[in-house]
């Protein structure tokens, strides 16, 4: 929890000798409380209040990192309870569970590795890979794991037994990529508390109830592990959402630092949509790492789509700039849409448009970055603006005809749309974008 | 280690709303309440959740011919009659009907009041849940037939959909004079809400007959603003702000169905796999998500879906007490 200036001030020398550059100790804390200037411009500073100050500056969740080189994620740091107070600020990873007596792993590892998919214009992708010690033998383990890793380098790891000697062997293979160790449990702490310190490996800590997670983190963080991940067995849904709730509300509305660390829920189901929904919950609920058992596609992408969304800033739609796109390459008689500069909206309509095979001027206006829907109830994407984006895009030279093709959703702008402005045809496309290729096919080419 | 629980406590509670209505001209065999809640969602740990969300099937009175394969095969023939649809729906867990009268869209068949009564009394008598009835959102067309409707079936306790700020005084009229609910609609926005339910009220309906359906977006698709204007919406109730108490309706599959994710079987990248796989996914991922968020009631297409969703209700009601939660097996 930040200190006040006035609590900072207590614990400066309060000498006022100015050599900070500040007139008062009082100013500098003051300046410091609001993060304005350093605590090292005070040479008087002593190691007490250099800890206080660290202490209280620390994030109220720990921000842990998984993986070494370009595909190493971080989790953590989240300050609110609710996205719109601010906004989640580290996006749930997704990771897939491979077992060690299964003889596809490193095959079906890579695969979930080197799945990507498009989604508004960005490359979206998993995350990692639980190597799983089901054999319950070290030798098998770390030939698993060795196996995964050769298959896909770059991919951030997290070795999942409760086997110290498992564990010892399998980072005897990986240890210099920081892989996550899954778990420290009651039963074995010291020892993978020594394994995780030894290897400078981050660790999680894996029990069925807060008492037990918060007094293992107690034991871990005084046998050096600082990087925890903490996973609360929960058997349901129902446990999923209590257990990570409570965490969360400990971390944040209690400043309790034995939970202050990012949160790991298995979401792995029998069947792949029930264990879609026990992923959803679970992204839409604070858990920064979600183990996945499906290696399916079509699992994968929805989860994907809903981390991005749930992640996106609030105060910050994604937008593309309003200017105007050629799709394809137009000519003086192609057609010419208008669409908002959100950006889901520009993609929707644009991927739309390029599979129709025919090319187009498409116009984005400048809604604040909010679909067709949000900004036309905003005021924001109406007539006038929809004819001042016409004149000033010069797309007038550009073309043969003077017809402007407008989202369904506002027919009722077409009338309004004609008087701002003469001599345009204003055609009325459909509501939604997956409907373009036959409207662009049927109605513009019949008109 | 023994950690105090920050258990909070709400001074606020959502309103119950009932739907359906089993006497005084109510035919149904089962009401269904929903609301009542004084926590967030499933935290019942802190506070009370006293109805289960609920799963709503819809029913449309005209053939859907648009609506992808998947979801045609799974209904099969009983799509091509409404009674026949809204039993085969009951037996397949929908709580409560969603009937659209489609038929009445101009562009369909541009029935009037009189077959949209038929179709609402054929579904009616076809099952004994509540029923909620959708204008073809055609603003002229929904009062006229919507009208009729609440006339027809006076005392049925029907939802009446969609009640926008262009039209409610007309379906706010029919709703108080014939013992039905509104379904109050806005665009993804906490004061537009409010403000609809202020005028609802201010012309004399029971805020216990209020609905409100804030706009679904599906996920990909808007499904974060749907989310955290419900949050903040349930937030503000649980505060005591009496104009955002009422239960929340989401209609998940008609947004979620019309995404290009659901409907498209080709031509799609192969990173999206299975399409009906996804298309089931993408409908159950939108309504567990918005479940979180405070939905009362989730209206819902594919049976599939309705299965996964009731599943994941089952579970979310178990949320432990706070001892189980907390229970220790570490010696010190």
């Amino acid at each position: 929890m930040a200190l006040s200036g006035l609590q900072i001030y207590k614990l400066l020398p309060q000498t006022n000798c100015k050599e900070c550059g500040f007139p008062t100790c009082l100013a500098f804390a003051m300046k410091l409380a609001q993060k304005g200037t350093e605590l090292a411009k005070c040479p008087y500073v002593t190691d007490e209040t250099r800890a206080a100050l660290d202490a209280a500056a620390a994030p109220p969740i720990r921000l842990v990192t998984v993986g070494s080189g370009e595909r190493a994620f971080a989790v953590g740091n989240e300050t609110v309870m609710f996205r719109h107070e601010k906004t989640f600020v580290h996006e749930t990873a997704l990771v897939v569970r491979v077992r060690d007596d299964d003889p596809d792993l490193a095959e079906r590892a890579a695969w979930a590795a080197g799945y990507t998919v498009e989604r508004v214009g960005m490359t979206l992708r998993l995350n990692g890979v639980l190597v799983e010690n089901r054999s319950g033998d070290a030798t098998t383990f770390a030939r698993a794991v060795e196996a995964v890793h050769t298959a896909c380098k770059e991919s951030p790891l997290i070795l999942a037994s409760e086997d110290p000697a498992a564990i010892e062997a399998a980072l005897a293979v990986v240890g210099a990529e920081r892989p996550l160790i899954h778990a420290a449990t009651l039963a074995n702490w010291q020892a993978m508390a020594a394994l995780a310190a030894g290897a400078g490996c981050p660790l999680a800590v894996r029990a069925g109830s807060l008492s037990d997670l918060a007094e293992l983190s107690t034991r871990l963080t005084a046998a050096g592990v600082e990087d925890l991940v903490l996973a609360p067995a929960g058997e349901d849904l129902g446990d999923d959402l209590a257990l990570s709730t409570l965490l969360r509300r400990l971390a944040l509305k209690k400043n309790e630092r034995a939970v202050g660390y990012p949160l790991m829920v298995f979401a792995g189901r029998d069947d792949v949509v029930d264990e879609a929904a026990r992923a959803a919950v679970a992204i839409a609920k604070y858990a920064s790492i979600v183990v996945l058992d499906h290696l399916d596609a079509a699992l994968f992408y929805p989860l994907i789509t809903l981390r991005q969304n749930i992640y996106t800033d609030p105060q910050k739609p994604i937008q593309v700039e309003p200017r105007l796109y050629q799709v394809g390459a137009p000519d003086a008689a192609s057609p010419l849409l208008i669409t908002t500069n959100f950006s889901l909206t520009y993609f929707s309509v644009s991927g739309e448009v390029e599979a129709s095979g025919r090319p187009c001027w498409l116009l984005v206006a400048d809604a604040d970055g909010q679909s067709v829907l949000t900004s036309w109830a905003a005021g924001k994407f109406d007539a006038v603006k929809i004819a001042k984006t016409v004149k000033e895009s010069g797309v007038e030279q550009q073309l043969s005809h003077h017809r402007l093709v407008i989202p369904g959703h506002v027919a009722s702008l077409s009338g309004e749309c004609e008087e701002e402005l003469p001599g345009w045809e204003i055609m009325v496309g459909p509501r939604d974008a997956v409907d373009l290729p036959n409207y662009l096919k049927t109605v513009w080419s019949a008109a | 280690m023994a950690i105090e629980i920050p258990v909070e406590k709400w001074s606020g509670a959502v309103r119950e709303v009932t739907l359906g209505a089993t006497t005084d001209g109510g035919t149904r065999t089962t009401t269904v309440t929903i609301g009542g809640e004084t926590t967030l969602p499933f935290l019942q740990f802190e506070g009370a959740m006293p109805h289960r969300p609920v799963i709503a099937a819809e029913v449309v009175d005209a053939y859907p011919n648009e609506w992808p394969a998947p979801l045609l095969a799974a209904w099969g023939d009983e799509a091509r009659d409404p009674a026949a649809w809204a039993r085969k729906a009951v037996a397949a867990g929908a709580e409560v009907v969603v009937l659209k009268l489609r038929s009445c869209h101009p562009d369909v068949h541009d029935h009037g009041a009189a077959e949209a009564v038929a179709a609402t009394k054929a579904v009616l008598g076809a099952v004994g849940v509540p029923v909620i009835v959708y204008g073809p959102g055609v603003p002229d067309k929904d009062n006229e037939v919507l009208v009729a409707v609440a006339e027809a079936s006076k005392g049925e306790r029907l939802g009446l959909a969609n009640c926008l700020d262009k039209n409610y005084r007309t379906i706010v009229a029919a709703a108080l004079g014939n013992g039905h609910v509104v379904v109050g609609q806005t665009p993804i926005d906490v004061n537009l809400a409010k403000q609809l339910n202020i005028l609802i009220s201010d012309m004399g309906l029971p805020l216990d007959r209020v609905l409100v359906d804030p706009t679904t977006g599906a996920l990909g698709y808007g499904i974060e603003y749907t989310y955290s204007v419900m949050e903040r919406l349930r937030l503000a109730a649980l505060m005591g702000d009496t104009m955002t108490q009422q239960p929340m309706i989401c209609t998940v599959g008609e947004e979620s169905w019309r995404q290009k994710e659901s409907r498209a079987a080709e031509g799609v990248p192969a990173q999206w796999g299975d399409s009906e796989t996804r298309a089931v996914i993408w409908e159950t991922t939108t309504a567990v998500t918005l479940l979180q968020s405070g939905a009362d009631l989730v209206v819902l297409r594919h049976p599939a879906a309705m299965a996964h969703v009731r599943l994941a209700i089952d579970e979310l009601m178990t949320v432990g007490t706070v001892e189980a939660l907390t229970a220790s097996s570490a010696t010190a």
